[in-house]
């Protein structure tokens, strides 16, 4: 049997220490296979952004094991680290966070540069393709700081899109925007697992929003009470 | 990662700030330009005034030099061989001043290789006579084509043609305080006696100024054949063998050489004038240190600016982490802005640096000592550029090196979290 398994956290444990000892993360456990479309939820303080940045290898400060691709990333170095997310993991946060100096083409190119393995004319022909998905083929030459926040979210998404990650991961990719341009992010999402296979968490507190996502994974203080 | 990208980000970085970065830039160029010019004029100051001196002394001199003898008559006995002896009011002994075998020797010296050029000379004490009185003077017989090859003569030639010497019998160069005193004319016949009392009649040719009044009321020049008749003496008296090396380094060691291997006295040009390099490599130490703070000064503006544009840029260094970037990219990317302001920088300094030395160099600047010398001295040494350029480059990578460092350990979490 093939193993679909794309990410593993096996009993994930956080605390801050600072001022005084508080466990955010508490023996966290859950696999996501290829192609699901997950959703993290939980109050405000939960841990769900925790645990997101402990799951997209950003924050390697906490114990127990983290898996992705079947590899585990304990004792990886800053470097391996770094290509993993280039190359395995796409991210859309909150607040878009595009590069403004760089068109909004460039700024879907970016990771490609970093991977290097396409030329940048096929690079540049990826990008426009994935924008044109988006429906935003037109904005390709914008500077960044020229676009709408829901433009600027999909320019966000072609880009986690532009390696051909394994599994894209979102922190309220929705958070800022309205709910006709939330709608257009999930279908667009929603496409990405059913037409690419593409794993997808995300990180909300918008329960209409996880309600429509095949798993729902609920937290609270630290523990996963659902899911 | 491609280097072009690299440099493309770097670009897109500094372009975003381009007004701080072109500070940063002129910071670098303008000290570069001042290093340049600063050390151009200082060296060019230092070569002038030390070649007042340095040009016209020759790097060894043989010659017989007045003293007593080495050996006095008791040193003979051997009855007090094993005593020391103590003779007060000790005479010299009258030995002559002429070179034995003068021209063997110069023959001689013109087949060592480490021997620039040779240049007989010699002196003759005389008076100018100018109607009652009599002005004590010294006229120096020189060989006109050595001379000029050794000592650049012509430059403090300031009228006449110092060729003429040896064409014209009897000529005369006189100096020009002692032609202002006589009132004499180029083409005018001026009186001197030799010690001897023998007049003679020279005809005036040329004026020398060696910028040392005391000198120029006193010496004349002559060519060799006119000094030896007005001391009385034939054609193979010399009095000094002037040296040029080829490296002045090697003069005092030469100098003991020759004065062993030829028997006779010999004198270098460090104990002729030992105060003269020390005031010049003074005067270069301190404008090395003024040039070398301007550098450092403008790394310091380089590290400044880059730190802020670090602060600035944060989302940006998080989102090219979050995004695969390693912190080792990233401080490629920084070290890249901050080599880029110091080439830049750098390149723009090196041709201003010139221009300014151009400009220094045109401005009017008139000294009796020096004749030749119309304007402001430059040294054009490319040392100075290259030292400048290596220094700005060293300088500039450790002021981006620091701040690159600090951008390279940005924690993404913290900066994307913090929204």
């Amino acid at each position: 049997m093939e193993n679909n398994i794309v990410l593993e956290a096996r009993s994930i444990c956080k605390s801050f220490h600072d001022p005084v000892k508080i466990d955010v993360l508490k023996d966290i456990s859950f696999t996501l296979s290829r192609g699901e479309y997950a959703s993290i939820i939980g109050r405000s303080g939960s841990g769900k952004s925790t645990l997101l940045y402990i799951l997209s290898t950003m924050d390697t400060d906490y114990t127990g094991e983290l898996l992705i691709d079947n590899v585990s990333i304990r004792d990886k170095s800053e470097k391996e680290l770094a290509a993993i997310r280039n190359e395995k993991i796409g991210f859309v946060f909150q607040f878009h966070y595009l590069l403004n100096e760089f068109t909004a083409l460039k700024n879907v190119m970016l990771p490609g540069f970093k991977l290097n393995k396409l030329s940048e004319a096929e690079l540049e022909h990826n990008a426009y393709e994935f924008l044109k998905d988006l429906g935003i083929e037109k904005l390709a030459k914008k500077m960044a700081y020229q676009l709408s926040g829901g433009e600027k979210q999909r320019v966000a998404i072609a880009r986690a899109m532009i390696n051909d990650p394994l599994i894209i991961m979102c922190d309220e990719p929705t958070g800022n925007l309205d709910s006709k341009n939330a709608d257009i992010v999930f279908n667009i999402f929603k496409e990405l697992t059913e037409t690419f296979n593409k794993t997808l968490l995300v990180v909300t507190h918008d329960l209409d929003f996880a309600n429509k996502t095949e798993r729902i994974i609920e937290l609270d203080d630290g523990r996963i009470v659902f899911g | 990662m491609k280097v072009k990208h690299i440099t493309e980000i770097a670009i897109a970085l500094m372009l975003a700030r381009w007004k701080q970065t072109l500070v940063a830039a002129i910071g670098v160029t303008f000290s570069i330009a001042f290093f340049i010019s600063l050390l151009g004029f200082m060296e060019g100051l230092n070569e002038l005034l030390d070649g007042m001196v340095l040009n016209r002394t020759p790097h060894v001199r043989l010659y017989n030099d007045i003293l007593p003898s080495k050996l006095q008559p008791i040193d003979l006995s051997k009855e007090y061989k094993d005593h020391h002896n103590f003779i007060s009011s000790v005479k010299p002994i009258n030995t002559r001043k002429e070179i034995y075998n003068a021209q063997q020797i110069i023959n001689q010296l013109k087949k060592d290789k480490r021997v620039f050029g040779v240049a007989p000379k010699i002196t003759a004490q005389v008076f100018y006579n100018l109607g009652n009185i009599d002005l004590n003077g010294i006229i120096n017989g020189v060989d006109t084509e050595q001379e000029e090859k050794l000592f650049s003569f012509s430059d403090y030639i300031i009228d006449g043609n110092y060729k003429e010497l040896k064409i014209i019998p009897n000529s005369i160069i006189l100096g020009k305080g002692a032609a202002d005193i006589m009132m004499a004319k180029i083409g005018d016949i001026i009186t001197v006696t030799s010690t001897e009392g023998e007049q003679f009649s020279l005809k005036v040719i040329g004026f020398f100024q060696s910028g040392i009044a005391e000198i120029d009321k006193v010496q004349s020049y002559a060519s060799l054949s006119t000094t030896q008749k007005i001391l009385g003496e034939n054609s193979n008296y010399i009095s000094d063998i002037q040296i040029k090396l080829k490296d002045i380094v090697q003069a005092p060691a030469l100098a003991i050489e020759y004065g062993n291997f030829f028997k006779i006295d010999a004198e270098d040009i460090q104990t002729a004038n030992a105060q003269f390099e020390t005031g010049s490599s003074v005067r270069s130490i301190i404008s090395y240190a003024v040039g070398i703070t301007l550098l450092i000064v403008s790394g310091f503006g380089i590290y400044n600016i880059l730190n802020m544009l670090i602060y600035e840029k944060m989302d940006t260094i998080a989102i090219l982490k979050a995004t695969g970037f390693a912190g080792a990219d990233v401080k490629k990317i920084f070290i890249t802005i901050s080599m880029s302001i110091g080439i830049a920088g750098a390149l723009a300094g090196l041709l201003f640096g010139f221009l300014l030395s151009l400009v220094i160099d045109a401005i009017p600047f008139h000294t009796t000592s020096l004749p030749t010398v119309t304007t402001y001295p430059i040294n054009y040494g490319m040392q100075y550029y290259s030292i400048a350029a290596i220094f700005a480059l060293a300088t500039t990578y450790l002021a981006g090196w620091l701040p690159a460092r600090k951008a390279s350990k940005v924690d993404p979490v913290i900066i994307i979290r913090g929204k």
